[in-house]
């Protein structure tokens, strides 16, 4: 096959990802609508654990159908398909699905998929249609190792940190769900996992993934060592890598020295969070300096 | 570390409220603080143009906003990152590390010889508290107890009737390399700048350069710079090779082929310099950072005769390279200058004049507005070499010239002929003697973190007690970290074990 095949290839193969990812948004938004209609009755249940496993399998095939589209658009390059935003996205895309599986082998957390469906069809809607750039070789200043272990590290960590935030949204949105029927939930919402868990379960994606984070950004310094002439030079992408990483710093420490906990605990990982997504969308998009590769 | 603080400054005068300052500026509150603060101040440099980045792009908000512009030059914010507050945000930041993280160190020391605390009375009133009896003696259990708990590496305290141990000392300390390394980085970082020197260089092809301060285009240097630091290398540019995608026009290779000669009678060798690739020399290196196109022209008088020849280098003003340059020709009466424009690429449309569309020469062509008059390089005042102040100056005519063609500049002043043009690089020359310490601080700095955030601190007592001829057991912990319940409960079935086997017999 020749380059310009396997980028066809990819082009397709990401949009049928993303039809099999409505696919699967679709039959887990018939189930949380089915849940809040007929509530927790016995008979039922069953059957929506069943519509469930459904959602779970379409979530699995979109994954899959995802990989291969990302492997063939490094194939059409003929590198790690890193090279500008419209590939990190799809890359970013991959990576939280697979955090969120991952995170399903061990905990409850199926009932996060219809986000996770929905982020993904977003994010993979956006990258093909605003950010989409051809299949090309990378320019000088990509041509380093550097490129697969400090883009890896930086998409990796951005997939959790953005799993912790809807975990964390979750919680907020529970909570006040809770507050307002004097600690009843809705019978649809019975199910989902106890504010606890989710509050831990959200600090401990964030601890899992901080030192990666960190990683990522001494990876980006030792590569602008070689390729700028600088480690550090408070361009807007490192800047914000920084204000992120302070944040999670804040929000690590005020757990566990402060011992912060629930609405404000998930407060702050969303703001977090949030520096993490300015930092992917504007200054990629509308920012200036060295670090811009988005190719748009 | 103590997060408390004490809000009244006490009533004391002189010494007792310096030591009061000190407390509340070495807490771990106020470091925390002091960081989020950094990480805030840091905002403004990413939206407003930097001069260290950008001088271009701060000379354009001046332009469009000159009242705005003046009051934010006012407060710093086109230099935000050596600014006085920033500065003094990150100085603070470091000496309340300092004074937060050191004497820790010093307690975590000592206190790493110490043996764990004595059994509480009330086990059940900690966490994961267990209760059963065993027919083994006591000192059989706390026998058992304690090779268990050293085989996990816990360290034991053994008292009469019950044993302390404890595990986690790692976590402290994980926690403490991560602080003291943020100190190292910071060193790091301030002695880089302060010991250390960028300097740019545009050097045409076929032409050497001599790293002496006196060759480079610009200079900075940090206060501790002595200019003797200089490694004494040279750089012969013998051929520079960039490679674009015909498509999209982006770069795809610049390369560059050099003869270096280390020192003044050492052996020149053949380097080939590349962006992820620069030279380097004990702590200083070469970066090739950008390229351009020097136009080669030669200028005749009225009488014919020779009065400036070769290359010239133009700044690229686009990806295409689009060039723009100044031909300053003083030995003449009267002066002549000419503003030029060089298209590697050439194309014409009536809105936008002159252009390039492709970075490599394809279609090559000298645009040149010739200028008579003074060019005012008497006047002590630096120009830069780039443009040329037309205030006192009469345009005479206007050409186009391709490569090898000649233009007779109206009034018999004498002529221009452009001979051809050769590639220039950009080399930056850069010294910084902290980045070792930086790159060590990093590393520390997220060994540090992997240790605190999985190394684990339990505390765990076994107390036994003598009931009806068996033994009752009491097992509970204290812990700051999650798998407390599993440690005790498979401690219990450890001891549990050991009295069911001892039963069976
Ligand atoms: C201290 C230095 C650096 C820091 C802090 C840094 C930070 C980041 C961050 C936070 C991301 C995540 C994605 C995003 O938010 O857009 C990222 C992605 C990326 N980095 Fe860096 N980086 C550094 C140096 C470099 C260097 C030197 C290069 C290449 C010469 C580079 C190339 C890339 C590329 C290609 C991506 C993925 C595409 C993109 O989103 O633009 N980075 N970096």
């Amino acid at each position: 096959m020749s380059k310009s095949d396997w980028a066809y290839l990819s082009n397709d193969l990401i949009y049928a990802s993303m039809a099999v990812c409505a696919l699967a948004f679709l039959v887990f938004a018939y189930e949380l609508a089915w849940s809040i209609r007929v509530g927790e009755e016995k008979t039922t249940i069953n059957r929506r654990e069943k519509v469930l496993r459904v959602a779970q399998a379409l979530t699995i095939l979109y994954f899959l159908i995802l990989f291969i589209g990302v492997l063939a658009r490094g194939l059409s390059a003929g590198r790690a398909p890193w090279g500008n935003m419209y590939e990190f996205s799809i890359t970013g895309a991959l990576a939280f699905t697979f955090a969120y599986l991952v995170a399903s082998l061990k905990f409850e957390v199926q009932w996060l998929g219809i986000l996770i469906t929905f982020s993904s069809l977003l994010t993979l809607g956006t990258a093909i249609t605003l950010l989409y750039v051809p299949s090309a070789p990378l320019v000088p200043a990509l041509k380093s190792p550097w490129l697969v272990i400090h883009v890896a590290a930086a998409i990796i960590s951005g997939g959790v940190f953005l799993l912790s935030n809807c975990i964390a949204g979750a919680y907020l949105v529970l909570e006040q769900i809770e507050k307002k029927r004097d600690g009843q939930r809705p019978l649809w919402a019975q199910r989902l996992p106890k504010l606890e868990t989710l509050d831990q379960l959200s600090y401990r994606l964030v601890a899992l993934v901080f030192p990666l984070w960190t990683f990522a950004i001494i990876a980006g310094a030792i590569w602008a060592e070689a390729a700028w002439g600088r480690y550090w030079g408070w361009d807007p992408k490192e800047t914000w890598a920084f204000i992120t990483w302070v944040g999670y710093a804040a929000y690590l420490h005020a757990r566990v020295t402060a011992g912060w906990k629930g609405r404000r605990a998930a407060w702050l990982c969303l703001i977090a969070g949030s520096t993490f997504l300015f930092n992917y969308i504007y200054v990629n998009i509308w920012g200036t300096g060295k670090h811009t590769y988005s190719g748009l | 570390m103590s997060i408390s603080f004490d809000t009244q400054p006490p009533q004391l005068s002189g010494i007792g409220f310096l030591r009061w300052i000190w407390r509340q500026l070495t807490s771990m509150r106020t470091a925390l603080v002091l960081l989020l603060l950094l990480a805030v101040a840091s905002i403004p440099g990413s939206v407003f143009p930097q001069r260290s980045q950008n001088p271009l792009k701060v000379n354009e908000y001046y332009g469009t906003n000159p009242a705005l512009a003046q009051w934010l030059d006012r407060f710093s914010l086109f230099n935000v990152y050596s600014s006085p507050w920033f500065s003094a945000i990150y100085i603070l930041l470091f000496i309340s590390l300092i004074g937060c993280v050191v004497p820790r160190t010093w307690e975590h020391f000592k206190s790493a010889r110490a043996l764990p605390p004595l059994t509480p009375k009330n086990l059940e009133r900690l966490e994961e508290f267990q209760e059963f009896s065993s027919n083994q003696s006591p000192e059989e259990i706390l026998q058992v107890a304690e090779g268990a708990l050293r085989a996990r590496r816990y360290r034991i305290r053994n008292l009469s009737d019950s044993l302390g141990a404890e595990k986690g000392f790692i976590r402290e300390t994980g926690n403490l390399l991560f602080h003291l390394s943020l100190i190292l980085l910071l060193l790091g970082v301030a002695f880089g700048s302060l010991g250390g020197m960028r300097a740019d260089v545009i050097v045409s092809e076929g032409e050497t350069f001599t790293n002496v301060a006196t060759s480079y285009d610009s200079l900075n240097t940090g206060g501790l710079f002595a200019i003797d630091d200089i490694p004494p290398f040279t750089i012969t540019v013998k051929k520079f090779t960039a490679k674009y995608d015909l498509v999209t026009n982006a770069p795809q290779d610049y390369q560059l082929q050099a003869l270096v000669v280390d020192e003044p009678g050492k052996p020149a060798r053949e380097v080939t310099v590349k962006v992820n690739k620069p030279l380097t020399f004990g702590d200083t290196r070469v970066y090739l950072q950008a390229n351009g196109y020097s136009p080669i022209v030669t200028v005749r008088n009225q009488a014919g005769s020779v009065v400036l020849r070769g290359p010239i280098p133009f700044l690229p003003q686009d990806g295409n390279l689009t060039s723009t340059g100044a031909i300053k020709v003083p030995d003449m009466e009267p002066q002549l200058g000419f503003v030029a424009k060089f298209l590697p690429t050439a194309e014409r449309t009536a809105a936008r004049g002159g252009f390039s569309t492709y970075p490599e020469a394809l279609k090559p062509l000298l645009d040149l507005a010739a200028w008579s008059g003074d060019l005012g390089l008497d006047s002590g005042i630096p120009q830069s070499v780039y443009r040329i102040d037309t205030e006192k100056l009469r345009q005479i005519g206007l050409a186009s010239l391709a490569p090898g063609q000649t233009w007779d500049i109206p009034g018999g002043v004498g002529s221009i002929t452009f001979d051809g043009f050769t590639p220039w690089v950009n080399l930056q020359v850069v010294r910084d003697p902290g980045k070792g310490f930086s790159l060590v601080g990093a590393i520390a700095i997220l060994l540090g973190l992997l240790v605190s955030l999985f190394g684990r601190r339990h505390r765990i007592w076994v107390r036994v007690s003598q009931k009806d001829g068996g033994t009752i057991v009491h097992i509970a912990g204290l812990t700051r970290s999650p798998g407390l319940d599993e440690e005790i409960k498979s401690l219990a079935s450890v001891l549990q074990m050991s009295t069911k086997v001892e039963g069976e017999r």
